[in-house]
Parts: C-alpha cells; structure tokens; sequence
C-alpha cells in the first residue's frame, strides 16, 4: 500500500489578504473578536443578559466564545447581546488578526513567531 | 479558578487558529493539550444546511440542530492572544466551518496515515476559502509510515508545510503551531517583496 493509493485533486490558489478590523457591528463580531468593557458605563437599565455579560467583561478582557461558554448561551445570541453593548459603548471590540498589505502585519506576525518559540 | 487566569490581557490583539480534520484524528487532543484554560466547549446552532445561526429569530425556528466544537486560548504575550477552535469534520458541519474560516490567520489539518483521503475534505474547505494551513501527521499506533515525498504528492500539497505531530505532546504541538505561522509570515514576505 502506498501513501498515493487516493490521490487529492490539489487546487491551492494564492492566499487571500483581507483589509483591516472590521466594524462593532454584530456581523463585524468574530467568535475571537476580544471583548475590553468600560467601567465607566453605567449599567443601569440593562436588560438582564446584558447586565450578565457587563458583570463578567467588567474584572477583565474575555473574548465572545468565553462569553458564550461562561453564560452557556449559544455563540449567536450573545452576538447579539454584545452588539448591543458595543453600540452602547459599554464594550470595545477587537477584532482577530488578519494579515493585511502593511509593515504592522509583519512585525505582529514576527512577534507571534517568536512567542511561540519562547514557549 | 482564578480571575487572573479566567481574562487575558486588555492590551492583547486575539488571533485565530482553526484545527481540522476527520473523525478522531486528535482535534480535540490538540486544543486540549494547547489551552492555558480548561477547554471550553461552546454550543452552537445550525441549521440542518449547516450554516451557522446568527439571527435570534431563526434560532426559534425548530430545524436548527446543536454541535459542540472545541476551543482552546493560549495567551503569548500582553500583545498577543491565540483561540484555537476545532471543528468537526463531517461534510454536514462544512457551513460552520466556513463560518469559523472568518477571521482566522489559518488552519492546522490533521492526517492520519491509515486514512490519509480522509483529510482531504478539510484541506479542500481551507483552500476554497484561501486560508493558509499546514498538514500535520498525527502518527498512531500501527499507522503506516511514509516518506514526505510521498505524503505531499498523495495530499497534492503546493507550497503548505508538512509536520510530524503528537498532538498529545505540548513540544510537538507547538512545532505545528510554528511551522503555521512560519508559513504566513513567508508568504506575506514574498507578497511584499513582489510589490
Ligand atoms: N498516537 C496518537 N494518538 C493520538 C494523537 N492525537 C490524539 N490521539 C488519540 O486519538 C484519540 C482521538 O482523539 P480526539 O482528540 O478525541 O480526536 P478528535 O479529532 O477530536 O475526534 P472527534 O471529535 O470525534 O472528531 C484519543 O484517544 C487521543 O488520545 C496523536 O498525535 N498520536
Ligand atoms: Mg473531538
């Protein structure tokens, strides 16, 4: 038997860049997207699961998967909870790294490298 | 657990990397052995089209079905925080996966050599989608050992890098990891230099 027995149609084209972050909007929202809350916001008038999320972002930066996996709500529900939040300006979103056409991406990638290898 | 090690740094810019492959290959495995937190396991609607629900009102609706998916976060430095989501592999989960690619620096698709086509799924979705990735080999017990050569003419790999991996050892998952963005970071000096 050998490896090539099942031979894969490969098709690789260049890798796609994207641009920059994306907008606080929920479609914006990444499952990675890092949640930072500001203490400054008063949390009065909240609807309950709102009040839930601000109580669990306000000690510390999480991102939205924890928060699903912390309230056990599903990912898309607190989608929508936190793009409320950040309209709100009770949250700040930042969104997952991509790669773009820029020296920053570079230098963040670099840094990633080398962290790892740190380990 | 500790407040200190359920947050990760406000300064931190997150990346996400995806973990793919077949039915037991070591997905799980490897987030697991990854993860500073306890792998977390998020609960997420679909519809039976396999899309991912991202609408209060269709999550009302009766024809969504509920998958878990694993999920890790390593935090690397005050700047820098990875979340490592696998997927399932089955055809029918291929729109939650395309969802995950969003946003993601890449893919890590895991092989087993006793079932290499198996993979072949997972590398087709990350290519559609022109995600970078990296092939790692996940060796198991009575797994048929190959020479590279072989394993990148069966796999029709280009230019993605090939790793030997125990996803159950932290060393050797971390090779995995660096050779992924080792990848990125040369492709997108090519990219630069082209311009
Ligand atoms: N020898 C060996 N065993 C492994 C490796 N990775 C995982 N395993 C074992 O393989 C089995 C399946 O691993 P999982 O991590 O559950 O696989 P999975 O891809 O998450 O499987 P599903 O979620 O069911 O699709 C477990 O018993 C692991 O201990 C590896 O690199 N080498
Ligand atoms: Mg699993």
């Amino acid at each position: 038997m050998t490896a090539s027995r099942h031979r894969r149609a490969g098709m690789i084209r260049s890798y796609a860049v994207t641009g920059g972050d994306a907008p606080g909007t929920r479609a914006g929202l990444d499952a990675a997207t890092l949640l930072v809350a500001d203490p400054g916001r008063p949390l009065t008038g909240l609807a309950a699961q709102s009040r839930r999320v601000m109580d669990l972002c306000l000690p510390g930066a999480l991102s939205v998967s924890e928060v699903a996996a912390h309230l056990q709500l599903p990912g898309a529900i607190v989608k929508v909870i936190v793009a409320g939040l950040v309209d709100s300006g009770h949250l700040a979103p930042r969104a997952p790294f991509v790669p773009a056409a820029s020296p920053y991406s570079a230098d963040f990638l670099m840094k990633v490298l080398k962290a790892l290898e740190k380990l | 657990m500790k407040s200190s090690d359920r947050y990760v740094p406000a300064t931190a810019r997150p990346v996400k990397v995806l973990v793919l492959g077949p039915f037991a290959v070591g997905k799980t495995t490897f987030v697991r052995t990854v993860s500073e937190i306890r792998p977390l396991s998020t609960e997420e609607r679909m519809t039976q089209a396999g899309q991912l629900v991202d609408d209060l009102r269709d999550l009302r609706g009766k024809d969504t079905t509920t998958v878990a998916m694993d999920f890790g976060r390593l935090t690397l430095s005050p700047e820098i925080v990875l979340y490592l989501f696998g997927a399932p592999g089955q055809p029918r989960f291929h729109g939650m996966v395309r969802s995950l690619m969003d946003g993601a620096l890449g893919g890590l698709v895991l092989v087993d050599t006793r079932r290499i086509d198996a993979s072949f799924d997972a590398m087709n979705l990350l290519e559609e989608a022109r995600l970078p990735h990296v092939v790692a080999v996940n060796h198991f017990d009575g797994s048929p050992r190959y020479r590279d050569a072989e394993l990148r003419d069966s796999l029709s790999l280009d230019d993605q890098p090939l790793v030997s991996m125990d996803a159950r050892r932290a060393g050797s998952a971390k090779h995995g990891l660096i050779a992924l963005v080792q990848h990125i970071l040369d492709h997108h000096r090519r990219l630069e230099h082209a311009r």
